[in-house]
């Protein structure tokens, strides 16, 4: 499938999976949120320019404001993530290119270990900025700070979770002519 | 100048990070001040669509429960009814020691049970179905089963613990007091065995004009049913020429194949009428027997 169309699906699938399902899980607990709309901002091809990562952040965060109507809010923390990717991504890979072949982050192109890094690190940024501001207008600094934990371990879970039950077919980038 | 353009665009990245980042943010911060129509105009359109989807879907999940609470609050207004209440003469009391009566000196006679239908058959020449309410729940016999939307289904024939077994109209031997709305003449209400769509009324004088599509509601002559509820509607107008009396087909209001809600109504003073009833025919058959 061509790359562009597979993203523009899982985008209205990442959105709607968020709107429709998580966020209509009956509440367990004040602190056990679960998110996992901004997947789709890690899921992104590696060769996708840093100007259109930011672009693409904004939007995402802005389709999902404009459900649950907090304009900006998501849009912020989306546009702080994407801006941060290709930094992570760049301080995680390996430097020879030619040893480092896929087209999208995941665990089988990462490795494990960094890949894990890689959804930890801005996991916690998504969440801790996105808190931050909620934080800003109403709460207490307790509840933010155990929020900000718990909601990213549980991101991580469902991110692991879905990356273990959907193994994506990767396409495979030769440095030979396609 | 030139400076500038390098400046831009080696940090255009960065630039862009922040400009969207003060434009994210400026709509949150603004968003509480100003009103939300500025911000929501057409987007809102397009995800309340979206959500008028979903719960299109999502409604189907809670129907069950949603006609479980209509239901109820159905019976709780169904008790509400002036028709349930009767007005007594408080002169001829001696003594009153309840407070069965309001400050209008109203008497409830009528009280209304919800139940739900457990089995139910139609094809058979006595038909019965079976309710989840029995005598715990205050089931007696002979009181009066109405579906859900108002038409009269039933009697109650039979009553153990917790379910009753109720009598159809689709009875062979059920007999039920049934007048016609427009005249209020009395007449008797039964079924011949056959089809299950269509109930006979007799006893209707030809003096009445009846015509097609002619409402019939339960009579007064019953002690079992309340007077003015629904039973159908007249479908065909047999004229038997041997007798001054019509015979009419009526098309029962209630769908007897898919019962599921129903209420049961209790007539609180049946006993006394009935007891008043038995005495006054011994009564008469004594004046009788003294005659000869």
């Amino acid at each position: 499938m061509n790359s562009l169309l597979r993203n523009i699906i899982r985008f209205i699938f990442f959105i709607l999976l968020q709107v429709y399902i998580l966020d209509n899980v009956p509440a367990l607990h004040k602190f056990i949120i679960p998110v996992i709309y901004f997947l789709f901002i890690l899921w992104l091809p590696f060769s996708i320019s840093r100007f259109w990562l930011l672009v693409i952040g904004f939007f995402t965060g802005l389709s999902y404001d404009y459900f649950t109507v907090t304009p900006g809010l998501h849009a912020a923390a989306c546009v702080l993530i994407a801006y941060f990717r290709p930094f992570i991504v760049n301080i995680l890979i390996p430097k020879d290119t030619s040893e480092f072949n896929y087209s999208e982050p995941s665990a089988k192109a990462m490795g494990w270990a960094p890949y894990s890094v890689y959804v930890f690190a801005l996991s916690l940024l998504h969440h801790g900025y996105l808190l931050l501001l909620e934080w800003l207008e109403v709460g207490n600094f307790l509840d933010f700070l155990i929020k900000v934990v718990s909601t990213t371990a549980i991101s991580m879970l469902l991110i692991f979770t879905a990356e273990i039950l959907f193994p994506r077919r990767l396409k495979y980038r030769t440095n030979t002519a396609y | 100048m030139r400076n500038i353009f390098l400046f831009i665009r080696r940090y255009i990245t960065f630039i862009s990070f922040v400009l969207l980042q003060i434009l994210a943010l400026s709509m949150l911060f603004r968003y509480n001040k100003y009103h939300r129509a500025v911000f929501f105009g057409k987007a809102n359109e397009i995800t309340g669509y979206v959500n008028s989807q979903y719960d299109n879907v999502d409604d189907y999940f809670h129907l069950k429960e949603e006609n479980l609470r209509i239901h109820k609050m159905n019976d709780s207004l169904l008790n509400l009814l002036p028709g349930n209440f009767i007005k007594v003469d408080t002169g001829s009391h001696v003594i009153t020691d309840t407070v069965a009566y309001d400050t209008l000196h109203m008497v409830r006679k009528y009280l209304a049970k919800e139940a739900k239908v457990v089995s139910n058959s139609i094809n058979s020449q006595k038909n019965y179905f079976q309710i989840n309410r029995g005598s715990k729940q205050g089931i007696k016999d002979n009181m009066a089963v109405i579906n859900s939307d108002g038409s009269v289904v039933g009697q109650i024939v039979g009553v153990s613990e917790n379910f009753s077994q109720a009598m159809s109209l689709l009875h062979v031997q059920s007999t039920v007091s049934a007048m016609m709305k427009k005249s209020r003449n009395n007449g008797r209400l039964e079924w011949d065995g056959q089809s299950p769509l269509y109930l006979t009324l007799r006893n209707i004088p030809k003096s009445d004009s009846v015509l097609r599509g002619d409402t019939v509601l339960t009579g007064i002559n019953s002690y079992n049913y309340p007077p003015g509820w629904m039973i159908g509607t007249v479908s065909d107008i047999v004229d038997d020429k041997s007798t001054n009396f019509y015979v009419l087909r009526v098309k029962p209001s209630a769908n007897f194949q898919n019962l599921q809600q129903v209420f049961v109504i209790e007539n609180l003073q049946r006993e006394e009428q009935v007891t008043l009833d038995k005495t006054t025919q011994k009564k008469v058959d004594e004046l009788n027997k003294r005659k000869q």
